[in-house]
C-alpha cells in the first residue's frame, strides 16, 4: 500500500531537514567562536543529502533522503590583529569563523520550508487514508 | 440474474491504486527537494488510466529474438517517468517544490473524488440489495 510508503518518505525528509536546521543552528551560534589557530576555530558545516533507493529496479518509486554526512566548510578564516585578546596567537592574530550570517539565514528559510511541505504530504495522506477506511460507510 | 461487484465498480478501483502510488511519486520528490543529484518522477498520467481503461494499447510484433516491445505495464505498475525540468538547478536536482506540491494536492484531490464516486456505486448497490 503506497500511502503507509509515504510517511516512511516524507518522516525521512523531516529528519534530514531538521538535522539540516540544527547544523544552521550550530553554525549561527559558533558565529563569533573566535579561536587561536585554523585547526582550533569553528568551521561552517553543512549537511549533504542523498537519495535513498529502496531497489535496485529502475522504476522502483519508494525513495527517502538522508544525511549523507556534514562537511566542513574548508574556505580560510578570517583573521583579526587583536594582541589584546586571550586567544591571540605569538602574532597577536585571532581567527573567525567562516560561517556566512546571510547564507545560514537563507538556509534556514529553505529547512523550515522544505519541512513545512512534508509535514502537508503526512496529513494530506493520513486524511485520504482515514477516507479509505471509510469507504462504504 | 448475479451482481458482478467487479463490474459495478468498474474503474474506479484500479484509478485509486494509480492515484496513490503517484502520490507516492511525488512525496518522494518533495522529500527530495534539496537533494543534490535527484531527478523528479512522475507518470504520464492519461497514458496509464487509458491503458488501464483498454484503449489505445497499441503493441509491436517481435519478430526476432531481440526485439523490445514497448512497456506495457499498466496501472499501478505503469513506469515512473522523468520529468522534464523547468529550470536548471547547479546542484543537478530537477525538483520544482511548487509545482510537486500543486500536483501532489490536484492528486490528493482526485482521490477524494474517486472516492466519493465509489461511495455512490455502494449506495447504489445496496439500494438494489435492499430494494427499497
Amino acid at each position: 500500500m503506497s500511502f503507509f510508503q509515504i510517511f516512511d518518505i516524507a518522516g525521512s525528509a523531516m529528519s534530514a531537514e531538521s538535522v539540516r536546521l540544527n547544523v544552521t543552528a550550530s553554525n549561527l551560534a559558533n558565529a563569533q567562536s573566535v579561536g587561536g589557530s585554523e585547526e582550533t576555530t569553528y568551521h561552517a558545516r553543512n549537511p549533504v543529502f542523498s537519495a535513498v533507493m529502496k531497489s535496485l529496479q529502475p522504476d522502483a518509486p519508494a525513495y527517502g533522503v538522508r544525511v549523507a554526512g556534514i562537511v566542513e566548510n574548508r574556505a580560510p578564516l578570517e583573521q583579526r590583529y587583536e594582541p589584546d585578546h586571550p586567544m591571540a596567537n605569538e602574532e597577536g592574530y585571532i581567527f573567525l569563523p567562516n560561517v556566512n550570517m546571510v547564507e545560514e539565514m537563507a538556509n534556514m528559510i529553505s529547512a523550515s520550508r522544505s519541512y513545512q511541505s512534508n509535514v502537508e504530504v503526512v496529513n494530506t495522506s493520513k486524511q485520504l487514508l482515514m477516507a479509505t477506511l471509510r469507504l462504504g460507510q | 440474474m448475479p451482481i458482478d461487484i467487479d463490474k459495478a465498480l468498474g474503474n474506479l478501483p484500479t484509478n485509486l491504486q494509480v492515484y496513490s502510488r503517484r502520490s507516492s511519486l511525488l512525496a518522494t520528490n518533495i522529500a527530495n527537494a534539496d537533494t543534490p543529484g535527484y531527478k523528479a518522477r512522475d507518470m504520464d498520467f492519461r497514458a496509464v488510466l487509458e491503458k488501464a481503461a483498454g484503449a489505445g494499447a497499441v503493441e509491436l510484433r517481435a519478430t526476432r529474438k531481440g526485439h523490445i516491445g514497448f512497456d506495457t505495464r499498466t496501472g499501478p505498475d505503469a513506469p515512473a517517468l522523468y520529468r522534464v525540468p523547468l529550470q536548471p538547478s547547479l546542484d543537478g536536482n530537477t525538483v520544482d517544490l511548487q509545482t510537486e506540491r500543486a500536483e501532489f494536492t490536484q492528486n490528493a484531490v482526485r482521490y477524494q473524488s474517486t472516492l466519493t464516486f465509489l461511495n455512490g456505486r455502494f449506495k447504489g448497490l445496496l439500494t438494489a440489495i435492499k430494494g427499497e
